[in-house]
C-alpha cells in the first residue's frame, strides 16, 4: 500500500485557491523531494495534510496509509503516522523539550500505560547526541530562545522520538549551515528504511546532495508540474525556477 | 452582621496582656465603624462586592480529636522542614517545636497564643502592629479582634536556617471562621523560609478566613514566603500581607492561588531601608464562578532598591481576576528600580481578566515599568503540539502549567513545586475535559 495518496486537492484560504487539484502519491519506504519557488503552496500543502483548520477544502482526498485523513483533528492524524518538521517550530513558554517529548509519548500509550523515564532518557539522550544537540537543551523551554539552526535540530529530535510513518520535512534546510545540515541530514537517513517515507520540502537542490531522494516533483502555482529522478534537482539548482515556470507557461499556452 | 463575630471570646481577653486587650478592641471599633466596601471604593473597583456577604460564620468550634489528628496527618506538603503548625478552624491540632540547636541560637517558633504570653515585649513591638492599606481595614480589624492561632517566628542576628518553617490552616466545621496571623521577624544578616498552607478539609465545608501575615525583614536578612491557598469553593478568603523591608534586605514572596469562591488578596512592600530587594510573585488558577481580587503596593522609601512583581493568572469558565497595583517611590527614593507585571491567559472567552496597573513616583532617578497583558490561548501553538500527537485537553495545560512555570521556578524547592503542580493539575484535570 502506498504511504500517502494525495488525490486531486483543492485547497482555499480566505477565497485564494492555493492548491490546485494537486496530486502527489508516496510508496512505502520511498523519500520524494517536493521543490518549488515561494509562494506556490508547499507549507500549505504540509498544514493542510496535518489537519489545521485554517485552509478550506474544495475537493480531493488525502489518504494515508490508505485512510483519508481530511477532517480529523490533528492529534488523530499524528497518530495515524504523520509528522511535520515546521518551516517554523513555534515556541512554547515553559514547557521544556523533555516534557513535550513525553507528552507526545504518553498521548501513543494504551490507556493506563506509563512511560519508563529511564529508558525515556537513554533514548533521548543518544538522540541528541546523535543530532550534536547539548544534553541540558532537554530542560529548556521548546524552541524558546532558540537559533534558527536549533528550533530545526529540534524538529529532528522530535521526529526521530515519535517514529512516524511519513515524515514531512517543510524546509528543514533553512537556517542551517553545511555541517548542521550534515548532521541534520544523517539523523533523517538513519531513520530511512522500507516501512517510512519521506517528503521533503526544500526550495534549494543542497539538502539533496545529503538526503537523496528516490524521486524529485516540482511544484508551481498550487500543482506539480514535473516529475523526474534526482538529477531533476540538479538541472532545477543549474537552471533555476525561470526554466521550469517558462517550460509550464508555454504549454499551458499551447493548450 | 452576625454577633458573634463581633463579640471577643472571652478566653482571647482573660489572660491577655493590657496593650493586646487595647489592639482588639481597636480593631472590633474598626471593624464595626467602617462600612461595608462598595463598588464606588477605588480599592475595590471590579470586585463584585455585592456578593461579598460575611454574616453568619461562627468563631470555629473546637474540632474533634480525630479531625485533628487526621488532618495534622494530611499536612505534608512539605518534608523537610525546620518547624511546623497545624491548626483546625483556628484549634491548634500539632505542634513540631524546632531543634534544640536552633533555640539556643535564641530562634523562636511559636503558637501565636504561646508567643503573647512569652514574649510580650517582642509581640507588643510587632503584633497587629501593620495594617493594610489597600482596601480591607474593616476586615483587618476584625482579624485583629478575633486572632488566636497562628505563629510568630523570630531570628536572631546572624542566624541562617535552610529548612522552612510550615504553617497550616485547615478548616472544617460548618460556617467557621478563621484568622491564622503569620509574623515573621528576622534580624540583621540572618536567613530563614516559611511556606503557609491554607486548605479545607473537604468539599463542601464553608468557611471564611481573614489572615494576616507580617513580615519584618532586617537590615540584609533573606526572607523567602510562599502561601499556598487553596481552600474549597465555599470559603471567602481575606489574605491581608505586608512585608517591611529595611537596608539591603531580600525578600520573596510568592503566592499561589488555586481555591476560595472570592479570594481578596491585599500585598503590600514597604521599603524603607536602602539596597533593599523585594521579589513578589503569584500564580492563580480561576475557574468557574471564582473571583480572585488582588491589589498589590510597591511603597519604595529608600533609594537604590528593587522591586518586582510578577502575577499571572490562568482563568476558565466564568472565572474572574482582577489585579491592582501600584508602584509608589517617595520623593528621595531615588535609583529605584521597580517593575510590575501582570499576565493574563485567557482559555475561555467567557473568563473575565482586569487589569490596573499603577506608578506614583515622586523621585527622578528611577527605572520603573509596569505591565499588564490578556490573551487567549495561541492557535498557532497548539496546532504544533497537537500535530506530535498531544490531544487539546492535554495541549492547554501543558501550555498553562508552562505559563504558570515561570512563577513555579521561583518556589526554589522540588517537592514543593511537584506538590503545587499536582494541586493544579487536579483543578485543571477535571475542568479541561470538556475542550
Ligand atoms: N494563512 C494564510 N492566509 C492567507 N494566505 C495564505 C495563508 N497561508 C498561505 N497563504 C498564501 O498561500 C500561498 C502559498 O503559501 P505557502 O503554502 O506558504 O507557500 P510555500 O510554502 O510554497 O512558500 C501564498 O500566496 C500565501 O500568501
Ligand atoms: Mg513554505
Amino acid at each position: 500500500m502506498n504511504t500517502l495518496e494525495v488525490r486531486n486537492l483543492t485547497v482555499s484560504i480566505e477565497g485564494e485557491t492555493i492548491l490546485k487539484n494537486f496530486s502527489l502519491t508516496i510508496p512505502k519506504g520511498e523519500v520524494h523531494a517536493l521543490m518549488g519557488p515561494n509562494g506556490t503552496g508547499k507549507s500549505t500543502l504540509a498544514k493542510v495534510m496535518a489537519g489545521h483548520e485554517d485552509y478550506t477544502v474544495e475537493s480531493g482526498e488525502v489518504l494515508l496509509e490508505g485512510v483519508n485523513v481530511l477532517g480529523k483533528e490533528p492529534d488523530e492524524i499524528a497518530h495515524a503516522g504523520l509528522f511535520l518538521a515546521f518551516q517554523y517550530p513555534l515556541e512554547i513558554p515553559g514547557v521544556s523539550i523533555a516534557n513535550f517529548i513525553r507528552a507526545a509519548r504518553a498521548a501513543r500509550l494504551p490507556e493506563g500505560e506509563a512511560i519508563n523515564a529511564v529508558e525515556f532518557y537513554k533514548e533521548l539522550y543518544e538522540k541528541m547526541d546523535a543530532l550534536k544537540m547539548d544534553r541540558k537543551f532537554t530542560a529548556r523551554s521548546l524552541n524558546e530562545g532558540f537559533s534558527g539552526g536549533e528550533k530545526k535540530r529540534c524538529e529532528i529530535l522530535q521526529m526521530s522520538m515519535l517514529e512516524p510513518r511519513l515524515c514531512v520535512m517543510d524546509e528543514t534546510d533553512s537556517g542551517l549551515d553545511i555541517d548542521a545540515l550534515k548532521i541534520v541530514s544523517d539523523g533523517v537517513n538513519l531513520m530511512r528504511g522500507p516501512d517510512r517515507s519521506f517528503l521533503v520540502i526544500t526550495h534549494y537542490q543542497r539538502l539533496l546532495d545529503y538526503i537523496v531522494p528516490d524521486v524529485v516533483h516540482v511544484m508551481y502555482d498550487g500543482q506539480i508540474i514535473r516529475s523526474g529522478d534526482a538529477e531533476l534537482a540538479k538541472e532545477l539548482e543549474s537552471k533555476g525556477y525561470d526554466w521550469i515556470k517558462e517550460a509550464h507557461e508555454a504549454a499551458t499556452a499551447g493548450v | 452582621m452576625t454577633p458573634t463575630l463581633e463579640t471577643p471570646m472571652e478566653s482571647l481577653k482573660a489572660n491577655e496582656p493590657a496593650w493586646l486587650a487595647q489592639r482588639r478592641a481597636a480593631g472590633l471599633e474598626q471593624f464595626k465603624s467602617l462600612p461595608m466596601p462598595t463598588a464606588r471604593d477605588e480599592a475595590w473597583r471590579f470586585a463584585s462586592v455585592g456578593k461579598l456577604e460575611i454574616d453568619d460564620y461562627n468563631p470555629a468550634e473546637a474540632p474533634a480529636e480525630a479531625t485533628l489528628d487526621a488532618l495534622s496527618e494530611r499536612s505534608n506538603l512539605v518534608t523537610e522542614r525546620a518547624g511546623r503548625m497545624v491548626y483546625v478552624d483556628d484549634v491548634p491540632a500539632d505542634f513540631e517545636c524546632i531543634h534544640h540547636e536552633l533555640t539556643e541560637k535564641g530562634v523562636i517558633y511559636l503558637p501565636i497564643a504561646e508567643a503573647i504570653e512569652q514574649h510580650p515585649e517582642l509581640l507588643e513591638r510587632y503584633f497587629l502592629k501593620e495594617s493594610t492599606e489597600l482596601g480591607s481595614k474593616k476586615f483587618f480589624g476584625l482579624h485583629a479582634a478575633s486572632a488566636k492561632a497562628g505563629s510568630l517566628l523570630y531570628v536572631p542576628r546572624g542566624v541562617e536556617i535552610d529548612a522552612p518553617f510550615v504553617n497550616y490552616y485547615w478548616t472544617s466545621g460548618s460556617r467557621s471562621a478563621v484568622f491564622p496571623h503569620t509574623l515573621i521577624i528576622a534580624e540583621e544578616n540572618t536567613k530563614v523560609s516559611v511556606v503557609d498552607v491554607l486548605f479545607s478539609e473537604t468539599d463542601q465545608n464553608e468557611a471564611l478566613n481573614v489572615s494576616v501575615s507580617n513580615i519584618h525583614a532586617g537590615p540584609n536578612a533573606h526572607v523567602f514566603r510562599k502561601v499556598v491557598q487553596d481552600w474549597n469553593h465555599r470559603t471567602v478568603s481575606f489574605q491581608l500581607d505586608t512585608t517591611v523591608a529595611e537596608r539591603d534586605a531580600q525578600v520573596k514572596n510568592v503566592a499561589v492561588n488555586i481555591g476560595a469562591s472570592r479570594a481578596r488578596y491585599e500585598s503590600q512592600t514597604r521599603i524603607d531601608g536602602p539596597g533593599a530587594d523585594v521579589k513578589m510573585y503569584s500564580l492563580t488558577v480561576a475557574e468557574e464562578n471564582q473571583e480572585f481580587d488582588q491589589r498589590t503596593h510597591q511603597t519604595h522609601n529608600a533609594p537604590n532598591s528593587v522591586s518586582d512583581l510578577l502575577y499571572k493568572n490562568a482563568l476558565l469558565s466564568n472565572a474572574r481576576t482582577i489585579f491592582s497595583g501600584l508602584i509608589q517611590v517617595a520623593e528621595g527614593a531615588q535609583g529605584t528600580d521597580a517593575y510590575q507585571t501582570n499576565r493574563n491567559l485567557l482559555l475561555d472567552p467567557t473568563a473575565e481578566a482586569n487589569a490596573l496597573p499603577g506608578l506614583e513616583i515622586l523621585a527622578n532617578d528611577v527605572r520603573c515599568s509596569h505591565g499588564a497583558t490578556t490573551g487567549n490561548v495561541d492557535e498557532a501553538e497548539l496546532f504544533y503540539m497537537m500535530q506530535r500527537g498531544i490531544p487539546r485537553r492535554v495541549a492547554l495545560q501543558l501550555m498553562v502549567f508552562g505559563f504558570f512555570e515561570e512563577v513555579i521556578d521561583k518556589i526554589d524547592s522540588d517537592e514543593l513545586a511537584d506538590n503545587l503542580r499536582k494541586l493544579i493539575h487536579r483543578k485543571f484535570d477535571s475542568r479541561l475535559k470538556s475542550f
